[in-house]
Parts: structure tokens; sequence; C-alpha cells
């Protein structure tokens, strides 16, 4: 029995597992690609221009400005997280592909590993498609803000590899909405998303820093968009890097030991 | 020449309990070998293994001369597996699914295309090429997936329980395939636990009950060595019981009916309807049912 920390070898017959879900969503590419666009346009709209014309500016940033890579952040978390629960559920569970795939020379490893690469995928593509709305919104400055594309591969591996290890241990996919309702819809809120987490009382400041991935990619995100570097990117970077490695690791040995028995 | 497969003490644990409990066999190149018995005989485990899906828990096991826990990839290219329950693509249409499964398997894309309308045709779905999975029969849905196993060109192809659930029509189809793949030299190993299919398709089977291996040969020499050439059911009545007690033969009681097994059953049978005069009487050829009850028992089983 392999440790739940051992790392696992993937081969690069794992991007056969991403190639099959690409194929599917170009298949299905209208439906795909619209979301992106209405979904920037609401927020820009509703909270930007709504609730923006009574905050005015945050730190000497405009409101709209201030959410602008929070949409983003949330958006690179939604895609991968949901793709790698209800998604990635749907395909093990019910359409049984993963046991398709592994009577072939793709090995659980690689399918998972390919499942996590196309979740992160997902976040990728959602942030290049909103990208372009908000740059004609002019509430994000360019090219510094292009980087919120790589960006969002990170951020897409880290909720990818996250969202995995629930799925490897969720009884059904009921259960997956407990995730979905204690981890993602206060993280989406409180992570210093659409007020800064200054606001917060000290003790929920350190655990949103400390414990709430949202909190780097939202930090990070903010500081391509404004843009407004500072070093700190390299503290919110580091963590995500090191939570991704761990996420992604666990999540292939859960799986391995929920699928091999 | 030495097997494409071989087991020896092999066994398989899943927790507390033993699904396959130490048994070895032997599959020859180009023949059809069966794994016959009741659900939970341990049949599908087995073929897990045999296919690197799932690790064995004890013994030796090789396929095509490797070791399913050293060379699981190079073994997997080189068989063709058709599971037990349906897992095709429902993304895609049924030529897209031989596709998308041969680039699992690093085929060229113009030799998955040529493979993939050879492989329709093979199994007679040529007109649904384009047809999503969800729309099949549940006998196209089977022989899709037969077309699946077949993309790699398998040396051995792994069937379980490859005929559940299908009419007599697309039953047949299945066998007629699998007879036209052996005879192209492929190496076919099925689980069944259709007595009749494993009768007609395989040229050696075991029989299989609680994980371990009951019996092993050819159906007809088993049907030959265990029950003989005929059985004769006769309605149990008290007179038909005091008749075979007199003709000292030997019977099964089988509660309404008593069971004869005899190599030369017709005079038995005509003695036993002269004398007793029993309402009801058949004579029918011993089948691998036969083999199967008496070796394993005629009790229902738990979950059966």
């Amino acid at each position: 029995m392999t440790g739940i920390l051992t790392i696992p070898t993937v081969t690069r017959r794992a991007w056969k597992v991403w190639h099959r879900n690409l194929l599917v969503f170009v298949r299905t590419w209208q439906v795909n690609f619209f979301p992106p666009f209405v979904e920037a346009f609401l927020y820009l709209t509703a909270i930007g221009l709504g609730i923006g014309t009574y905050v005015g500016a945050i730190d000497g940033i405009p409101y709209v400005n201030f959410i602008a890579p929070a949409i983003l952040a949330i958006a690179v978390m939604n895609s991968a997280f949901f793709e790698c629960t209800y998604g990635s559920y749907v395909r093990m569970y019910y359409q049984k592909s993963f046991d398709a795939m592994i009577a072939t020379p793709l090995s659980i490893e690689d399918v998972i590993a390919g499942e996590l690469l196309w979740g992160a995928t997902r976040s990728v593509m959602y942030v290049a498609i909103m990208l372009p709305v908000l740059a004609a919104f002019g509430v994000i400055s360019l090219p510094a803000s292009l980087i919120a594309i790589p960006l969002a591969f990170l951020g897409g591996m880290m909720f990818a590899g996250i969202a995995m290890c629930f799925t490897a241990i969720t009884p059904g996919i009921d259960t997956l909405n407990y995730p979905a309702f204690l981890f993602i819809t206060p993280m989406t809120l409180f992570s210093g998303t659409f007020f800064p987490l200054t606001l917060l009382p000290a003790a929920l400041q350190y655990f949103a820093i400390i414990v709430l991935p949202l909190t780097h990619l939202v930090a990070a995100t903010r500081m391509c968009t404004l843009p407004a570097f500072s070093h700190s990117i390299l503290l919110s970077l580091a963590w995500m890097l090191m939570v991704t490695m761990i996420s992604c690791i666990i999540a292939i040995n859960l799986m391995k030991r929920r699928l091999i028995v | 020449m030495s097997p494409v497969i071989e087991a020896i003490g092999l066994k398989k644990n899943y927790g507390t309990m033993t699904a396959v409990n130490g048994i070895g066999f032997a599959v020859r190149e180009g023949e059809i070998f069966g794994f016959l018995g009741p659900n939970g005989a341990g049949k599908t485990t087995t073929m897990k293994m045999i296919t690197c899906i799932s690790p064995r828990s004890a013994g030796t096991l090789t396929v095509l001369g490797m070791d399913p826990e050293q060379d699981p990839a190079a073994i997997k290219a080189r068989v063709g597996v058709v599971p037990q329950e349906t897992n095709l693509d429902p993304d895609f249409t049924c030529r897209d699914n031989l596709l998308t499964y041969a680039r699992y398997f690093d085929i060229e894309k113009n030799e998955a295309a040529r493979r993939a309308d050879d492989l329709l045709a093979f199994v007679q779905l040529q007109d649904k090429r384009d047809a999503p999975v969800d729309k099949l029969s549940g006998g196209m849905k089977r022989r899709l997936i037969l077309a699946r196993a077949l993309v790699n060109n398998p040396k051995i192809l792994i069937l379980d329980e490859p005929t559940i659930g299908l009419d007599p029509h697309a039953r047949h189809l299945i066998w007629e395939r699998l007879k036209a793949l052996k005879a192209q030299g492929t190496t076919v190993v099925l689980t069944t636990h259709y007595m009749d299919e494993a009768a007609r398709l395989c040229d050696r089977l075991v029989i299989m009950d609680y994980g371990r291996i009951l019996v092993e040969g050819a159906p007809a020499a088993l049907v030959q060595e265990y029950i003989g050439e005929e059985v004769i059911e006769v309605e149990k009545t008290d007179a038909v019981i005091s008749c075979l007690k007199e003709m000292a033969v030997p019977f099964d009681d089988l509660g309404d009916t008593v069971e004869i097994t005899h190599t030369g059953g017709q005079d038995i049978g005509r003695m036993l309807y002269d004398r007793c005069r029993p309402r009801k009487i058949i004579t029918r050829l011993a089948t691998l049912e036969d083999v199967f009850l008496k070796l394993a028992g005629r009790e229902l089983r738990e979950g059966a």
C-alpha cells in the first residue's frame, strides 16, 4: 500500500485524457464559451456599477478595478473545482470512463493527472475569455494583466487538486455539495474578493491568509491587473505552489486507493 | 509452447474476504478458454488481475511472459478487454469511441481511422458509425465494446460475461465473431455463467466456485467424465423410487423429480418405463450444467 504522500509516477499519456476532455469541450463550444462572457459582464454591471456607485474607491482604487481581479480568481476557482468534482465524478462513477481508460496502457495515475490538467485548462480558458471583456471595460491594465493567464493555470491546478481529493473520498455525488457550500462559497466572500481583508477581525485575516487558497490567488491576480506588484506576490506564489503539489499528490494517491482494489 | 497466461497459487483477498483462493491455470495460445461458475465465484476478480486492474494478493501470474505488476502498460497494450459493465464514452459517436480509444494505445491517426471502419464492419455496426452511443440497443453496445477491445489488434482478448442480458440473435452474433477471431489466431479468454455458452465456445474451461477451481478440461470430456452420455429425469413417486432401488440404480433426489445419470442411458430409461410406468420420463443429453451441479451442489447461494 502506498502512502498518501508517495510521489506518483505519471507519464506523458496523461495528455491523452486531457485531449479526450478537450475534444468533448470543443464539440460543445457554444455552451462553454458563452458563460465567461456573460459572467464577466454581469459581475461588472451589478457589483461594479451598482455597488460601486456607493463605494466609490477602496484605498484609492476604483471599486470596479478592485473587484475585477477577484472576478477572474473566482472564475479560476470555480471552473477547476467544479470540473474536478462533479465533472470528474460523473466520468468516474456514472460513465465508468476511468475503468475504460485503465484497460489501455494508461495508468490510473495518468488518468487522474490528465483530469487535473484539464481542470486547470478550463480555468485558463475561462480567464482568457474574460480578460478581453474586462479590458474593454477598462477595469484592468494591459499588458501586466496577461500574467493572469499563467497564474490561472497555477490556481487551476491548485483547485483541481483540492477538488479531486474531495471526489476521491465522497460517498456519492450529493455529498459533493458539502465542499461546494462549506468551502467554496465562504471562500468566495472572505478571501479579499469584494472587500479588503483588512476589514476583517485580525483572527479571520490570519485564517484567510493561512488557510484559504483563494486569498493568495486573488492577491496575486490583483497585483497583476492593477498593476501594483509587491514582494508579497512571491509569498502567495510559493504558498500556492506548495498547496498545488501536495493536493495533486494526495488526490492521485486517494484516487488510486479508491479505484485500485 | 509456453502458455500465454499462467497462474500458480493465485490469490486475491478483499479485506478479510477471499475472492480468489489459490487457483492455477494455463491458457494456451490460440484457444478459447473459459471461466465458468456462478456469480461471486471469483471469475471477474481473476479477469481483473489478468488485465492489470487489480493487484494480486499472493501467487504468481504471467501474461504474455510478463508480470502484471511489473509491466502493466506493456501487457495492456497487447490485451483487449470487454468488461462486464458497459463503459462506452457517452460523449462520442460509435466511430469516435473507437478513435478515442485508439489514441490511448498510441495508434497513429490514419491507421486508427482505418481500423475503426474495419471493426465497425466486423461487428456489423457500419450503419451506426455516426450515431451517439446512447442511441444504441444493448446488443449493439456490447458489439461496439467488442470492436473497441479489438482496436489494438490484441494477442489476447478477455471478455467478462460477454453476452449477459442479450437476446438470442445478439448472443449468436457475438459467438460467431469470437469464433472468427479464434480462426484469426487470437487467444480468447472469457467468463460466463451460461453453461451453454461455455460448452459451445470453449476449447477448454475451468469451473470455479467460492474462489476455487473445481475442475478443468474440455467441455465434452468433462461431461463424459463426470456425468456420462445422458440424464434421465423421472417424476418422483414411491413406485419409481422402489423400482430404482430394486434395479440398484443410483439416483439424485431433486424434490419432485429424480435424476439418473448413465452412460448407456436409454436402456435404463426403457427398463424404468417398462417396470414402473412413470407418468413423466425424459431422457436428455448430459450437459455442463449437470457437471456443475454435481460438483458444486444444488443449494441456492447466498445473494443468488
